[in-house]
């Protein structure tokens, strides 16, 4: 047989049926929350439809939950969460609705509960879906036509996307985190450097992640343009998925290890692109444009865009004068207003950990408004039960309820004009974050130390 | 879905790369339940700028957007698709286009083409120079005309989707015609892997 990779192995246990160069894929899991649903929903429901396979489908509230109760959401967005409990209810679809203890971002509620796991077919209307991937599963966002396609068949069609590999090797350097890692990756590649493509993560830099890592560097697929992104699955895999509420047990247990141990990519297999990085040269990194390729080192200074090449002057220019930065500024020198701690990307545990770590015993800068979002409730509990959110506050951060929050201008933490952040998330898109906002992409760790040190900073500047 | 089978008309030339779904459609938009109402968000932000090339009225009308690299990178949100079908585009041009986007586009008749750089400029620069360029994207033949510079250039759209489009199809109805093939493919499904009802406690 030829030798395989990850990706191929998943595709193909997955094909119901292909017709011309397409692949009607079954769907393992459906992630399905309240803003790309609802006329998902109203079409099943035209049509007299009804949702296939309910069981394999959850459903939670995330992008537009207020996150305090200090400022409720707004009409429009209560009747789309209206909407979701409805059609959950009509649709017989398990639903994590905000007050429940499972609530949270789909994306760090569904590994929390067993529900990922390894060699799954994962989709959502989301593009971090590819978070998922970080099991060993193919997991990619779909368009709400594609979310009602899923809901009535259980499956979708897909074109088989091309394979591609991002090899770091060598070990991160101190305080060097898997949002760096991707982040360096994605200012190598750019933002379409991966169009097209699963791309499977591998070396020794990423096996030494954890599973928290994994899904960190997975999360920003989506910015490198891939479909979706991958880890072989490995020991620290199964160690965090064993015990989990929907994970198997006992004899199901043995066979799904037996079935995951056989996933990773075969000794020989070919991808059509592979690409080389030394963890070594990796460093803690912060955007200053307006798209995630965008970056530069926490030493580096706001690029000029003469020095740029051709094809890239204009974007700067314009990405400049958006951020409001001057070229051959100090990143170091760039002082903030806001400090945001959250989203798929980085508000799982590990990262809140490590923001802690930096702000305890100290104070935010006066002036600068911060706030730690936890991932899900469960992590929120947990950070609780550690003494975090103490930690947090006496720091002077908010410490809210959980959500997508400041990652997205559409609940009610938003960023005012001209307002500029530090912010774990994974989009500096303009007005990502509220109309004319300014988003600095960082690692939690950095935006733990920016937050005290008023200006982009590292937790030893401090 | 209307069937797609030729888009004629003004072009308007967008020379940005990496226009992201939160320009196309900011998100405070996505509040709604709606498959409709979202033409006055459509680069919401961008069009506060008069001098921004949306609100050249010379470009009224235009039916095909040519634009950048990476065009519709970001978010999933399909009312990016809505948003530029409202705002009377039915088909874009661009060098490179994002996955998702192009998905969304095929299946509510707003065309996607993939252009080598080099088309994809000659058209922006004739579009710049003479807002009544009329260009004419043809779904059958999967060719891209542009007669007044004498561009004529094919782009590659999978024969699925070419069909998709050119008869309307609704694909939920093609799929369900694969019933047995599904039915007899989730037999095969292991035990182990997971539902929402099975729950440890
Ligand atoms: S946290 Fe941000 S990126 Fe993640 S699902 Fe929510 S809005 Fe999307």
């Amino acid at each position: 047989m030829t030798a395989r990779t990850l990706a191929e192995k998943i595709w193909d246990a997955h094909v119901v049926a292909s017709d011309d160069g397409a692949d009607l894929l079954f769907v393992d899991l459906h992630l399905v929350h309240e803003v790309t649903s609802p006329q998902a929903f109203d079409g099943l429901r035209q049509a007299g439809r009804r949702v296939r396979r309910p069981e394999l489908t959850l459903a939670t509230m995330d992008h537009n939950v207020p996150t305090t109760s200090a400022t409720p959401a707004d009409p429009i967005s209560i009747g789309q969460m209206d909407a979701m409990t409805r059609n959950a209810r009509d649709f017989g679809v398990r639903l994590y609705p905000v007050g429940a203890p499972e609530q949270g971002i789909v994306h760090v509620i569904a590994p929390q509960l067993g529900m990922t796991l390894p060699g799954m077919t994962i989709v959502c209307g989301d593009s971090h879906t590819s978070t998922h991937g970080a099991f060993g599963s193919i997991a990619f966002g779909i368009g709400t036509s594609e979310v009602e396609h899923v809901l009535a068949t259980q499956t979708l069609w897909q074109r088989r996307p091309g394979t591609m590999c991002v090899t770091v090797d060598g070990a991160l350097p101190a305080g060097v985190s898997a949002k760096d890692l991707i982040l360096g990756t994605i200012a190598r590649l750019g933002t379409s450097g991966g169009v097209g493509a699963i791309v499977e993560y591998r070396g020794s830099a990423v096996r030494a992640l954890s599973m928290d890592g994994r899904m960190t560097v997975c999360n920003m697929s989506i910015e490198l343009g891939a479909r979706a992104g991958l880890v072989a699955p490995d020991d620290v895999t199964f160690a965090f998925v064993e015990g989990r509420p929907h994970a198997p047990r006992g004899a199901a247990w043995t066979a799904a290890l037996d079935a995951w141990r056989r996933l990773p990519t075969d000794d020989g297999a070919a991808f059509d692109r592979e690409v080389h990085i030394d963890a070594r040269e990796l460093r803690p990194y912060v955007t200053w444009g307006t798209n995630p390729g965008q970056s530069v080192t926490i030493d580096g200074r706001v690029p000029d865009p003469d020095a740029l090449p051709a094809e890239q002057r204009e974007a700067a220019v314009r990405a400049l004068r958006y951020m409001d930065l001057r070229a051959g500024t100090p990143i170091r020198d760039v002082a903030v207003d806001a400090v945001f701690v959250g989203s798929c990307t980085n508000a799982r545990l590990e990262d809140l950990r490590t923001a802690g770590e930096v702000v305890r015993g100290r104070r935010v800068r006066s002036g600068i408004r911060a706030l730690v979002v936890p991932g899900s409730m469960a992590v929120k509990a947990q950070a609780e039960r550690e003494g975090l959110d103490r930690v947090f506050r006496d720091a002077g951060f908010d410490w809210r309820d959980a959500g997508c929050s400041m990652c997205l201008g559409m609940n009610p933490d938003v960023l005012r004009p001209g307002e500029r952040c530090a912010s774990t998330s994974n989009r500096n898109f303009e007005g990502r974050q509220g109309p004319g906002g300014r988003t600095h992409l960082v690692s939690p760790a950095v935006a733990a130390a920016t937050a005290i040190a008023g200006h982009f900073a590292l937790p030893e500047d401090l | 879905m209307e069937p797609v089978r030729r888009v004629v008309g003004r072009a308007l030339p967008l020379d940005r790369e990496n226009v992201d779904t939160d320009q196309i459609i900011p998100s405070h938009w996505l509040k709604r339940t709606e498959r409709t109402g979202y033409g006055a968000g459509l680069f919401e932000a961008w069009r506060r700028d008069p001098a921004f090339v949306l609100n050249d009225p010379r470009y009224r009308g235009a039916r095909v957007l040519v634009a950048g690299a990476n065009f519709g990178s970001g978010s999933s949100r399909e009312h990016a698709a809505w948003a530029l079908l409202e705002g009377g585009f039915r088909a874009v041009i661009a060098p490179k286009l994002a996955d998702i986007f192009r998905g969304n586009a095929l299946r509510n008749g707003l065309v996607p083409v993939t252009l080598a750089m080099p088309a994809v400029t000659a058209l922006m620069r004739a579009a710049e120079r003479d807002p009544a360029l009329e260009v004419v994207v043809d779904v059958e033949a999967g060719a891209v005309h542009a007669a007044a510079i004498g561009l004529h250039e094919h782009f590659v759209l999978e024969a699925r989707a070419r069909d998709a489009l050119v008869n309307g199809w609704d694909e939920i109805e093609i799929t369900q015609k694969h019933a047995a093939d599904i039915a007899a493919f989730e037999a095969t499904r292991s035990a182990w892997l997971p539902t929402t009802t099975r729950r440890a406690t």
